[in-house]
């Protein structure tokens, strides 16, 4: 099949149409405005929903609808949007309806920068919102992967009934790049929900509910969001390792970033520095056991990261104290150059082989 | 024996928990019977609030989803658009509709949803024990307003159905009451057009429907019908604010 020249929000736009999405909520926030305006026009072609909701807030809530009738539905905004989200995406994990939320990150906090970022890690994995719950989170590095992600999520999101987040860096956002799109999948080859409220009655009514008032009732359902976590954890992490095989100080990080560290790692053994790199496609469930695998040889690590060190302490988990974890980061919408990474690499290493 | 009345199949059989003298059980019966008379309950999807009604999804025999404190017509919206010949309906209090969640109301309205609010103006936060709403009269008092409504310092009271009714979209908008048997006839009869007028695929529709609170306006029941038709409907006028059908009331 051949590849086309796409835009990053295109691609994800694409990918969730090919794979069955015919609802998409928005709002207007840069750097994802291209993401309602490719919807406007192409979810009508394929008989889909597409609204300007008046916020935020709206476009959420318009997806917990949808998503509760059966509907794949989608919505994407950027950081201060995606924060404006939590409460509803609270409301969706607990009623327990699938939906794709796609974040691509600028710069904060608060109404911070446009440019690209990845300050949003805590919120998308570690719950975001009130109470005791995960998305499913996948990061894409290229227009290829923000596509086949993005198709990937939906899947994902309805076995397991868990929202699913396309978080992404401004940087995918605005890259053009080839592409080979999937064919488009009948709706008809998309399982049915047995549990959506679309309407019926006769047959046994069903709700879609977060209020779940009677403690002895409350504790077993989050329980069992929990089980589903656990199963995700054991069925659904998803990592590329990069010349890690044989590397004495490992590289990590995801989203475009993971990009300038592979070209760090390849300047790194040009000068003798046996390096790789670890990039999580799921940042959660994250791929704990890559790093546990490298920690065997690896002197030492460094998480790179658009942030001041979030990813990091999931990194230093998983290497669990065996090896020194060092952290590189850059903020306010400001890219590493791989010379940077190829320093903190070199630091990292050097105060590693210090004597304790 | 002749059975003379039955219970409507729209509601089930769960006890609803509305205090005595409250007239939120009434509205629901009305919705319920408006819906199974129209024969649109193997079409019906309805949205419960947050507020004293958030249990709704017990008692509608219906496909149901429980929406986010004010949310009720963005996931409304979100159902319609996708499931367009489906009855989607939305039951809201006061303090949901008219304060948290009126961006989502007006602009549900101005886009001109082809769905039907039920609004239930009781003119107090009911399930939180009677905090002071967007609809509070003046002088009323209030958990949070305890020498009653000062507009110097609450400002005044919001009327919902005058407030939609300056925009385009809407087909039908219309304020009723519970206060007595003869109004809760004529709220049964606009709650019913409202549904109607919806699965005819007219428009968005709207009927405010005023409620008593005995518990947090500390009244008899009795009373506060009669404060209903004393006081709340003098700030709040009954009446068709928008019917583009033309339909000669009855």
């Amino acid at each position: 099949m051949s590849k086309i020249l796409l835009h990053g929000t295109e691609a994800i736009c694409e990918g969730a149409i090919r794979n069955g999405c015919r609802a998409f909520f928005g709002y207007p926030i840069t750097p994802q405005n291209e993401v309602p305006e490719y919807m406007s026009v192409n979810m009508p072609k394929v008989g889909g929903a597409f609204v300007q909701a008046e916020s935020e807030v709206a476009a959420i809530n318009m997806v917990y609808g949808a998503g509760g009738a059966g509907v794949r539905a989608m919505t994407s905004s950027s950081s201060p949007g995606v924060s404006l989200k939590q409460e509803g995406i609270s409301y969706i994990a607990c009623a327990r309806i699938p939906c794709v939320i796609v974040n691509i990150m600028r710069a904060g906090p608060g109404l911070g920068g446009i440019l690209p970022a990845q300050g949003d890690y805590f919120q998308a994995t570690k719950g975001g919102g009130h109470g005791d719950y995960h998305l499913l989170v996948l990061a894409p590095c290229s227009v290829q992967e923000a596509c086949d992600l993005t198709y990937l999520a939906f899947d994902l999101s309805d076995k397991y009934r868990v929202p699913a987040m396309i978080l992404a860096d401004g940087m995918i956002g605005q890259l053009m790049e080839p592409v080979e799109l999937p064919p488009m999948r009948p709706l008809s080859a998309i399982p049915k929900k047995d549990w959506a409220t679309d309407g019926g009655y006769g047959a046994e009514r069903r709700v879609l509910n977060s209020l779940i008032i009677k403690p002895e009732e409350l504790e077993p359902h989050v329980n069992e969001l929990q089980r589903t976590y656990e199963l995700i954890a054991a069925q659904e992490k998803r990592c590329e390792e990069y010349m890690t095989e044989d590397a004495e100080i490992v590289l990590t990080a995801y989203g475009t970033v993971a990009r300038i560290c592979k070209s760090a790692a390849k300047q790194l053994r040009k000068e003798g520095i046996k390096a790789g790199v670890i990039r999580p496609i799921t940042l959660y469930p994250f791929p704990s056991e890559a790093y546990a695998k490298a920690a065997e040889h690896a002197k030492a690590f460094l998480s790179v990261e658009l942030s001041l060190g979030q990813m990091v302490e999931d990194v230093r988990l998983a290497v669990n104290g065996r090896r020194p974890v060092a952290f590189y980061g850059r903020t306010g919408g400001n890219v590493p150059e791989e010379g940077e990474i190829v320093q903190a690499a070199k630091s990292a290493l050097a105060k590693a082989r210090l004597p304790e | 024996m002749a059975k003379v009345f039955t219970k409507t199949k729209m509601l089930t059989d769960v006890p609803m928990h509305y205090c005595p003298g409250c007239t939120h059980g009434i509205v629901h019966r009305l919705v319920a019977e408006s819906i199974e008379e129209l024969g649109l309950q193997e079409k019906a999807i309805g949205i419960a609030p947050v507020g004293c009604a958030v249990f709704a999804y017990d008692y509608f025999n219906c496909d149901m989803q429980e929406a986010a404190h004010g949310r009720a017509p963005a996931v409304a919206t979100g159902i319609k658009r996708c499931l367009p010949d489906r009855l989607v309906f939305v039951y809201q209090g006061d303090g949901d509709l008219a304060s948290i969640g009126m961006a989502e109301t007006v602009h549900a309205a101005a886009r001109g949803e082809r769905i039907t609010i039920i609004f239930i103006n009781n003119s107090i936060y009911g399930m939180t024990g009677g905090q002071m709403a967007p609809t509070t009269l003046i002088g009323q008092k209030a958990t949070t307003c305890q020498n009653g409504r000062d507009p110097v310092v609450n400002g005044y009271p919001v009327r919902v159905c005058e407030l939609l009714a300056t925009l385009d979209a809407p087909y039908y908008i219309e304020r009723v009451s519970t206060q007595d048997v003869k109004h809760v006839l004529a709220a049964k009869k606009a709650i019913k057009k409202a549904l109607r007028f919806q699965a005819e695929g007219r428009g968005y529709s709207f009927v405010e429907v005023l409620v008593s609170c005995p518990t947090n306006w500390h009244m008899k029941p009795v009373d506060a019908l009669r404060f209903m038709a004393e006081e709340t409907s003098r700030t709040f006028p009954l009446g068709v604010y928008r019917d583009k059908s033309e339909e000669k009331g009855e």
